[in-house]
């Protein structure tokens, strides 16, 4: 993988920035260039929370290239506050006890080493949310 | 449109074929076609592959495949729409039959997956998700399904037993299916302790990783009719596409893509699901082909893993399901499991089946997905003669 394509997604894997529909109201993550909902062509950059709560999730025990020392490893998808669901990594748990359902929120953390490259990848990873 | 009938059906032994090449898989599936159909010479061809390019570092199987297969100059298309590549190329192959276009089409299906080790062929087959908002992430492929088997779970209660159970069945199956790549029974047990491969789902919840071709030629039907033998005509086709990312459907527990390109199949048929007598379909996990049978109307949503365990889908249940033994234990090269579900398919409806032949098969349902629900093409299949 060449640098620019980790560098041109930083926004939304650093930043968490989504595009808001002018129009209709709706956030897109990552951001289109067409409202999947109402056909607009124009949005506003907007930062989502991060808070949400687990809408379903796995843990992997047969990682891919990259992600082995990690596992098991939980990862599922999160419904924010927002209303919109993300997939993410779900870290600092026991796997094991993880519910539908669970409040979790968002830090910003190393998710990959790319092989060829040797280049760090960042971005976000679910934590649960212990209200601090 | 013209009526379009499939005159030949070319399957081989799937398995870790380490002796034979992607091109040897092709050609010998289709060479099978050809003598099925009674042809030596076809007007097009059309090659549903997923990723030879990850998996052996070789693209345009568009002349690759008309180059060894004797037919230089022909025209030849190859179609991608990840697993369901083979379906695609049906598709598209029956398109131009109807269209007057062309007269004898060929569709071959093929993926030479063991060129590379165990963590490429997930790589390769992960690109059929979303590589910059899900494979970044560290999801797998069985990792993406389990997390909708955990939201099936948590929804309508379905249960570890009846994921199971749907591997059990199709392994009985395919233990009657010559060109099987597990050929042999498994026990609940067995499965249910089976390696922990992405929680719930264990090793024998997954589809292996598989070479294999499979061919069907396509004609209009009057030319079938000559031959005075059996034959399938397709009365129906169904394709859908819904978000690549699994994150962005609203329901993590159905298949919608799989509900609409169903819809579309049977209205063009002019048939109900009741009117099918069985179906072959993409149980890539054990808990697509519950998802699956919900999708297309067999049963209510949230009823699928009952009914598995009720035995509705077995070989001599109201509606079976995958009597070839499916994805599970016939093997997934996946571009090539859409054609040859049809091949399935075609050789129940001439009753060419052997120990696993169903009664009752007039009407067929094949169901091929794409991703992780990403895409889906459903074909709509009768008996004729």
């Amino acid at each position: 993988m060449k640098v620019p394509r980790h560098w041109r997604e930083t926004p939304r894997r650093y930043r968490m920035e989504a595009g808001k529909c002018k129009k209709c109201g709706s956030i897109h993550f990552p951001a289109r260039l067409v409202c999947t909902e109402c056909g607009t062509k124009e949005f506003e950059t907007v930062r989502l929370s991060g808070k949400g709560e687990l809408a379903s999730y796995t843990v992997i025990r047969v990682a891919p290239t990259g992600f082995s020392d990690l596992a098991p490893y939980a990862i599922g998808i999160v419904k924010l506050d927002e209303g919109i669901r993300v997939m993410g990594q779900v870290a600092d748990c026991d796997p094991e006890t993880l519910k539908i359902g669970d409040r979790v929120t968002t830090q910003f953390r190393r998710i990959n080493e790319e092989g060829k490259t040797g280049m760090i990848m960042y971005g976000y990873k679910f934590v649960p949310d212990l209200g601090l | 449109m013209k009526e379009v009938a499939i005159i030949g059906i070319g399957m081989i032994k799937w398995g870790e074929l380490w002796e034979k090449s992607l091109r040897d898989l092709a050609v010998e599936a289709a060479l099978k076609c050809f003598d099925d159909a009674g042809v030596d010479r076809v007007d097009t061809i059309y090659v549903g592959c997923m990723s030879s390019g990850l998996f052996n570092n070789q693209e345009h199987l568009a002349s690759v495949v008309p180059d060894y297969l004797g037919q230089r100059f022909t025209p030849a298309t190859r179609v991608e729409s990840a697993c369901a590549s083979g379906g695609l190329a049906v598709r598209s192959a029956f398109l131009e039959v109807a269209s007057g276009m062309s007269e004898y089409a060929l569709a071959v299906g093929v993926e030479k997956m063991t060129d590379v080790d165990g963590g490429e062929a997930t790589f390769g087959l992960a690109t059929a998700a979303d590589q910059d908002n899900e494979a970044f992430h560290g999801v797998t492929f069985p990792g993406l399904y389990a997390i909708m088997a955990n939201a099936h779970m948590d929804k309508y209660g379905t249960t570890i037993e009846q994921l199971s159970q749907v591997a059990v069945k199709n392994h009985y199956n395919g233990s009657m299916n010559p060109h099987a790549q597990y050929p042999f029974k498994v026990t609940l047990d067995q499965v249910m302790n089976s390696t922990k491969i992405a929680d719930p789902l264990r090793l024998f919840h997954c589809s292996p990783i598989t070479d294999g071709a499979a061919a069907v030629l396509l004609v209009p039907v009057e030319k079938a009719k000559a031959l005075n033998k059996p034959y399938a005509v397709i009365t129906g086709i169904g394709l859908a596409t819904d978000t690549i990312a699994l994150c962005q459907r609203e329901e993590l527990y159905n298949l919608k893509v799989v509900e609409k390109s169903a819809q579309r199949a049977l209205k063009m048929a002019g048939k109900t699901i009741k009117d099918v007598d069985f179906a072959e379909v993409h149980d890539c996990f054990t808990i697509a082909e519950i998802m699956v049978m919900e999708a297309i109307g067999v049963v209510e949503p949230g009823k699928g893993g009952p009914a598995v365990m009720d035995g509705l889908t077995a070989l001599d249940g109201k509606f079976p399901i995958n009597p070839s033994g499916g994805l599970k234990a016939k093997g997934h090269p996946v571009g090539a499991t859409g054609v040859a579900q049809i091949c399935e398919a075609v050789n129940q409806l001439r009753g060419e089946s052997g120990q696993r032949q169903l009664k009752n098969a007039g009407t067929a349902l094949t169901q091929n997905m794409g991703g992780s629900g990403a895409s889906s093409v459903v074909h709509i299949l009768e008996a004729r003669s």
